[in-house]
């Protein structure tokens, strides 16, 4: 079955780590929606987000091809599991009249985001939400402001949740 | 004591046994040379191209158990390497590819000779690795060795820049090394196994599927044992090929699109297909969706990225052949599946695999190197010279067969040959090529020459790119595009005709052998096939060449078209409708 997957990856912190996991999606033809990477509390360890759509048979495939690199230190499968996961976006969006930037403030309440900055015709807001919800305010914004949005966003980071039990 | 990374490099090949070490000098590697120089515990091998090199030190590595060691200098000399470096990996042969490299200061400079290896050869390598630290050298270089060797073979890329080699530091070379992420599985699931030989016991129409996992963890005798201990019948894929030896009464013949066809026809009706260590590479299965479709799968594999990739599998066991061989004669036990072997024997008697002409045929030749030789290390090139001789080399426990089966390298067998003979002197070595592989190497016939290495190395020569020539005539309308080797620019540019008129063949084998030093012979009948085969064995100075001239469309049969399922062969030439 088609469905989005998430993937907590420990790799060695070495040179090369990243081109090898991101070699392996691009070699293999496996999708890859986003893939983020960072060292941890242990700096010689990095830790990678990633996710990507696809059939139960290639997930399979992607975790054991993972697992097999042997910079790869850990693969724990985030599919089906309680996670936090959030995205940090950037949207600035330009050549606002009065009007344009009262709906972005309006809008910017609905979403809960913040505006961080703000000129006589741009306003910039920082987005820390969900991945699909970062996705439904650029629809909306792209809708409002044709052509005068800018987009910058960080890929998903995620993390078990709490296990009360 | 500090000394420099150079001395430390060879300090490890020692540790780590290395006798023999394929190598090529160049600027960015100058200082590992001098370090070598006048060693004698490492015999270094110059190969003339360092292509043939690393297919040498593959060679060495399959027919010694050994790792095989390379050493080349940066850019041009790393990238001469790559072809080599996948054949390999495909195959599982353990390599450890030692690249010189500009210092660390000029890396990413565009410097010359500079390229960036790790990179170009991380997806076709186990591990690649620049040292950018002297004080990790000794590390790396162990981790090398063992990733190399341990789990699924493979091959493991170290790139040393040039001030790493020079600088001085610690000559201390660990004795193991811990790599969190890599650790190989030495240990076989009992539930599995179980498992499986219930399965087995409640099968009537059983048999084993056995890929190039068996002989690379040396458990042919134990497959031996397991085959006759429950008396289920053999199948081998070309890799796979002396699991058992082949005149053995359970051996049935070897499967994929050129395979027997009572192989292809027990895959078909099997109820348990028990295989180990084969990936179900398109080439054995055929058409996917009705390959053994109504068997139960059992999969033995060390990699578990290989189980169920291709084909469903019900029962998967993650494990080492040896281990689970070893495992499972402990549980498993006779089966009355007397009908079931009968009826392979019949398939096999009555669809044996043959060359109906008559002449020179590769058949006769290969056959012919069956009684000459009987304790001998056999190499192939790629394509039907490959294929006849994966069909009809007999296999016993003296005898070994080399081949590029995973990415299928023209140009692979007589350097192999070469890796081969270094490392078993003691053995004879046969290369069998085509007149197109053998042209993809041809210089090493001076690596052959001087480094005094007596091997016979039959070309069956047709004048043709045959295994795409035997495509085009099936598939293509006899359109021969590029395949033509006696082609010259004054031919008709489209002849599907070869003939009598046909311009002569260059260059001339017997000749070159001559100029190399080497002895050369040219066979064209059948009757010269044994004598030249008995002369080039018995001559311990220098290599043979022989050159049989063989039919010029003589074809690879029988063979299941492309897209069609195993069941569906065509047996012999013409069958095409």
């Amino acid at each position: 079955m088609m469905k989005k997957r998430w993937i907590c990856l420990l790799v060695e912190n070495d040179i090369g780590a990243l081109a090898r996991i991101a070699g392996l999606f691009s070699g293999k033809s496996y999708n890859l929606d986003s893939l983020t990477a960072g060292p941890t509390e242990d700096e010689t360890v990095s830790r990678m987000t990633i996710s990507l759509t696809s059939d139960d048979k290639t997930f399979e495939q992607v975790k054991k091809q993972l697992n097999r690199s042997v910079e790869v230190i850990k693969v724990i499968d985030y599919t089906d599991i309680a996670i936090h996961r959030k995205e940090l976006m950037y949207i600035k969006v330009n050549n606002c009249s009065n009007k344009d930037m009262t709906e972005v403030f309006r809008i910017a309440q609905v979403y809960e985001v913040k505006v961080i900055d703000y000129g006589p015709a741009t306003a910039l807001l920082e987005c820390v939400q969900a991945e699909q919800r970062n996705d439904d305010l650029i629809r909306l914004l792209q809708k409002c402001f044709v052509n005068r949005i800018e987009v910058v966003r960080g890929g998903s980071v995620a993390i078990e949740a709490v296990n009360m039990s | 004591m500090q000394i420099t990374g150079a001395q430390l490099f060879v300090k490890a090949l020692k540790e780590e046994q290395v006798d023999t070490l394929f190598a090529y000098p160049g600027g960015q590697a100058i200082d590992l040379f001098n370090a070598l120089y006048g060693e004698k515990d490492i015999e270094v091998i110059l190969p003339r191209h360092e292509q043939a090199l690393v297919h040498a030190a593959d060679g060495y590595a399959r027919s010694t158990g050994k790792v095989g060691v390379c050493l080349v200098t940066s850019g041009p000399g790393a990238t001469n390497l790559v072809t080599g470096i996948a054949t390999a990996n495909y195959d599982s042969v353990p390599l450890v590819c030692f690249t010189g490299q500009v210092a660390t200061s000029l890396i990413g400079n565009d410097a010359f000779q500079e390229v960036d290896i790790v990179g170009i050869t991380r997806s076709i390598c186990k591990y690649a690795v620049t040292v950018r630290n002297r004080d990790e050298l000794a590390t790396v270089i162990k981790k090398a060795f063992y990733i190399a060797r341990t789990g699924k073979p493979g091959v493991v890329v170290v790139d040393l820049p040039k001030d790493i080699q020079q600088q001085k530091g610690s000559d201390e070379y660990p004795e193991q090394v811990e790599i969190r992420g890599y650790k190989p599985k030495t240990s076989v699931h009992i539930g599995q196994i179980k498992k499986a030989v219930d399965l087995l016991n409640k099968a009537k129409k059983p048999v084993f599927l056995i890929g190039g996992g068996v002989n690379i963890a040396h458990a042919n005798q134990e497959m031996t044992k397991l085959a006759e201990l429950t008396g289920i019948p053999v199948i081998t894929t070309i890799m796979g090929k002396g699991a058992i030896p082949t005149d053995h009464e359970l051996y049935v013949g070897n499967i994929g699109i050129h395979g027997s066809f009572a192989a292809n026809s027990a895959i078909s009706n099997c109820d348990v297909l028990f295989s180990i260590g084969t990936r179900f590479n398109d080439r054995i299965t055929g058409k996917i969706e009705e390959f053994a479709s109504n068997a139960t799968i059992i999969h033995i594999d060390i990699d578990s990225a290989s189980i169920s990739r291709n084909i469903a599998v019900d029962i998967p066991i993650v494990a080492d052949a040896k281990n689970a061989i070893e495992a499972l004669l402990k549980k498993a036990s006779p089966l009355k599946i007397d009908g079931w072997r009968e009826q392979i024997i019949e398939w096999k008697k009555n669809y044996p695999i043959t060359m109906h002409q008559d002449g020179l045929t590769p058949q006769r030749i290969i056959q012919s190197i069956n009684q000459v030789f009987d304790d001998a290390v056999i190499t192939t090139d790629v394509g039907q010279n490959q294929l006849w001789t994966t069909q009809y080399l007999e296999i016993g426990e003296n005898k070994q067969l080399l081949t590029s089966g995973g990415l299928g390298t023209m140009g692979y067998g007589f350097p192999a040959g070469i890796g081969a003979k270094l490392g078993n002197p003691e053995k004879d070595v046969v290369v069998v090529s085509g007149d197109g592989g053998m042209q993809m190497n041809i210089q090493e016939m001076a690596t052959a020459v001087v480094y005094e290495l007596p091997m016979t190395i039959c070309i069956l020569n047709n004048g043709y790119l045959g295994n795409v020539r035997q495509w085009q005539e099936m598939f293509f309308d006899k359109r021969y595009s590029c395949t033509c080797l006696r082609y010259r620019r004054s031919c008709e540019s489209a002849c599907s005709t070869p003939g009598a008129e046909c311009p002569v063949y260059t260059p001339d084998f017997v000749k070159l052998a001559e100029s190399y030093g080497a002895k050369g012979i040219r066979v064209t009948k059948p009757e010269e096939i044994e004598g030249a085969l008995l002369e080039a064995k018995n001559n311990k100075k220098v290599p043979t060449i022989i050159e049989f001239i063989i039919e010029r469309e003589a074809n690879v049969m029988p063979m299941v078209p492309p897209g069609n399922s195993l069941s569906d062969m065509i047996l012999e030439s013409g069958d095409t409708e």
